[in-house]
């Protein structure tokens, strides 16, 4: 299966009376927007902001994060797929993506795992999210919404905007174009008869009450664990419905962006064969762990693969799937890495998973999401912060006399990304 | 100016060699031995003040009556900072040096920060509990590790945040701390990945420990047996009186159980924020069984039930706090004679 991805630079979101992309600036017509949302009878009142890099701004609660791309040249194939259009196979053709922009979600809370973004200062540092153009989409929900209905409204929404944009591309020229390919089993060993053939495991959040992952618009908890090219999921095949904690929670972003995918294209044919992608879930009982997890380690050894890099979503319970992944793989003989998070304790001085296993001998953390961070106080705040106290990473009485605010990393949307997406570890 | 006080042993003090290893603590004015390369590494920020130096056996043998003298001496001199060796790979210094910094650290709350080889004995005994600086395995390791103690020693001493091991030079086992790569994570995963297949060396980010499984306890006479409830499920009195944090609990709390007649959504609502909190906040007890488990009672399938229950959230929290939750829930049922304890979680 082989995609090509034109990247368009985006540097400024400006609004206007057009929605368009002229010179790398992303015009946008915010009635054009409201329609396109207000057309759900769940939410009552929808506005927008935008949210520069380096701004003095604080985006808070954050929802989820969301890349505009388009299918371009085809009628047949959509963006996001089995959610937002109509099923079918992604991962083929031509995609353009407005790199360097996001649309952001944000309003009333839903749960308590929404978290914050800050543009600038200290906090900007451990998100990705400081660093793109964002258009903020802040949502009022119709009045006694019951939370999940609430969640797939929002969800939806941003799903409808970020398709929106990303369909302005659609006749734009590329800055860089970039091609990705799988080759099938037999013919990747034919090509590069001397390199490793690796595999990818990517384990998706589905514990259910607002934990959950779709994939061509299947409620991955229902799934037994399979197989998708990663081309796929550049085409938004899995999206995130989840809330879980800021933090280590995948955004759609992430899925649509991600760094394991990536990183195995890139050394693709030079130190390694990326030879295919195990998706599975992070169920709550204990059957489907086994179960999942049994899949997992079949699929590894049906694929032949020599080694797979697995990671996670999430904390805690999940830490369960993670450990029975890593086991049950190495158990089939096929060497494992895998990627997780920490809960140390605000001193670092706890025990960071909570479950662990002696074959789990090569692990990539992305840093203890309970270390504590000072974010002073910004000039402007999109959304509201009322919720830094309870939202998970929170405390009570956390907001300083000054304007600034204390939190654990946990409320940082990212912060310690369990799919590798950020440079921060802990020792 | 910051103060130092530092520990040797009689060998590094000049007093002899194994022969001379039985004698007691001494206290003395200034840097001696060693000392004088943390005196050039310090350049002028800190003083070494004192150095106490004791004999290797005699610590080892007498280490309650060492230990109770040698904080009698650092008292006096009230140091900003400890620091004990290096030791290097001498076995019985390198205990010492854990052992009297661990103590220091504890009884006297002044940062400590000693020094030693990896395969020490010490080092494995104390680096969960105190900053040990890894050194090389002989004195000549000198010139590369005062610089390293200084360095920790000042920070320490001006209250500064201390880095990740891997930055600052310490064992990692003390505290697990943040601090950024140059590559990104999936990134060091792939190479780590290419590394372990081809039978290279790699550094895995994360040792595992060792983890503490509970073996179940005997069999009781549930038909006898007092019960209680304790859940990780957030389920509080309505309000959450105590403020039990949605996520990374701080605290417990400790509630008699509302009238089972009344309706459970005005009674009850869950504190925690790792779940869909509708279903729970409708009925706790859907959580927290009480309306069963009174049944039971009714129906003589138990014995009786405690009239408390035990709550916090477990989303998030750090599991020593957990551990420390859980003993002094142990100990409080224990004391109200509760043989038999259901634990619900989310």
């Amino acid at each position: 299966m082989k995609l090509e991805v034109g990247y368009i630079n985006i540097t400024d979101i400006q609004f206007g009376n057009e929605c368009k992309v002229a010179g790398g600036t992303l015009h946008v017509n915010q009635d054009c927007l409201k329609e396109l949302i207000l057309s759900d009878a769940r939410i009552a009142e929808v506005s927008f902001d935008i949210a520069r890099p380096g701004e003095s701004v604080r985006i808070t609660p954050v929802k989820d994060v969301i890349e505009p791309r388009t299918k371009v040249g085809t009628d047949e194939m959509g963006i996001f797929p089995g959610i937002l259009n109509k099923v079918k196979t992604v991962g083929m053709g031509r995609t353009h993506v407005l790199k360097g922009a996001a649309v952001v979600t944000c309003g009333q809370i839903v749960g308590f795992q929404e978290g914050i973004i800050d543009m600038s200062g200290p906090g900007a540092d451990y998100t990705p999210f400081s660093a793109t153009n964002n258009l903020v989409v802040l949502f009022t929900p119709k009045a006694d919404i019951q939370p999940h209905d609430y969640e797939q409204a929002l969800r939806m929404a941003g799903l409808k905007v970020a398709a929106f944009l990303g369909d302005l591309g659609k006749e734009v020229t590329p800055d860089v174009v970039e091609t990705y390919e799988t080759l099938p089993i037999l013919e990747q060993k034919a090509k590069y008869p001397d390199l490793p053939r690796i595999g990818y495991v990517q384990m998706l959040q589905t514990q259910g009450l607002l934990h959950d992952t779709y994939v061509y618009g299947v409620d991955m908890k229902e799934s037994l664990t399979t197989m998708i090219n990663p081309t796929e999921v550049m085409d938004g095949a899995i999206i995130s419905g989840n809330c879980v904690s800021a933090c280590d929670k995948n955004t759609t972003y992430h899925h649509q962006n991600n760094p394991v995918i990536a990183d195995m294209f890139e050394e693709n044919g030079k130190s390694l064969i990326f030879a295919g992608m195990i998706i599975t879930n992070e169920n709550v009982f204990l059957m489907d762990k086994e179960r999942s997890s049994d899949w997992t380690a079949k699929l590894c050894k049906m694929m032949g693969f020599d080694g797979v890099v697995i990671t996670q979503e999430g904390f805690g319970n999940p830490d369960t799937d993670l450990m029975m992944n890593c086991k049950k793989v190495e158990d089939v003989g096929v060497p494992t890495v895998i990627v997780t998070d920490e809960y140390a304790g605000r001193d670092g001085t706890s025990q960071s998973l909570a479950d662990v296993d002696a074959a789990a001998n090569a692990v990539v953390t992305g840093g203890n999401a309970n270390e504590v961070i000072t974010l002073p106080k910004m000039d402007k705040v999109i959304g509201t912060l009322q919720y830094v106290d309870v939202i998970a990473g929170g405390f009570e009485n956390n907001t300083q006399p000054d304007g600034s605010i204390v939190v654990e990393l946990q409320a940082i949307i990212g912060a310690t990304n369990e799919l590798g997406f950020n440079k921060m570890s802990a020792r | 100016m910051i103060k130092i006080v530092h520990y040797i042993n009689q060998f590094y003090a000049g007093v002899g060699g194994e022969e001379k290893a039985d004698i007691g603590p001494h206290m003395q004015e200034g840097a001696m031995g060693p000392g004088a390369a943390l005196k050039a590494a310090f350049g002028g920020d800190a003083e070494i003040t004192h150095t106490i130096y004791c004999g290797d056996s005699y610590y080892a043998e007498n280490t309650e009556k060492a230990s109770a003298e040698i904080l009698e001496m650092i008292q006096k001199v009230k140091p900003d900072v400890f620091i004990a060796g290096p030791a290097f790979n001498a076995g019985r210094y390198g205990l010492a040096c854990g052992s009297i910094s661990k103590i220091v650290q504890e009884k006297l709350e002044i940062p400590v920060v000693t020094g030693m080889y990896q395969e020490n004995p010490g080092a494995e005994m104390y680096k969960d509990s105190i900053y040990i600086i890894a050194t090389k395995d002989s004195a000549a390791g000198m010139r590369d590790a005062a610089p390293k103690l200084a360095k920790l020693a000042l920070k320490l001493a001006k209250g500064e945040k201390i880095g990740a091991s891997i930055e600052e030079g310490y064992m990692p086992g003390k505290a697990r701390v943040n601090f950024f790569e140059e590559k990104r994570g999936s990134r060091r995963a792939v190479e780590m990945l290419l590394a372990k297949i081809s039978g290279k060396p790699f550094v895995t980010e994360f040792p595992m420990p060792d983890f503490d499984r509970v073996a179940p306890a005997a069999a009781i006479d549930v038909k006898t047996a007092r019960f209680a409830i304790v859940t990780s499920g957030g389920i509080v009195p309505k309000g959450n009186p105590d403020r039990i944090e949605s996520s990374s609990a701080s605290k417990y709390g400790e509630y008699a159980y509302a009238d089972v007649n009344a309706d459970p959504s005005t009674v009850y609502e869950t504190a925690h924020g790792g779940y869909d909190p509708v279903y729970a906040n409708q009925n706790g007890y859907r959580v927290l069984p009480y309306d069963t488990l009174l049944n039971y009672e009714k129906e003589g399938k138990i014995g009786s039930i405690h009239g408390k229950y035990y709550t916090t959230v477990g989303n998030g929290t750090a599991v020593k706090d957990s551990a420390k939750f859980g003993q002094e829930i142990a100990e409080k049922l224990l004391a109200d004679g509760v043989n038999a304890v259901i634990l619900t979680s989310t």
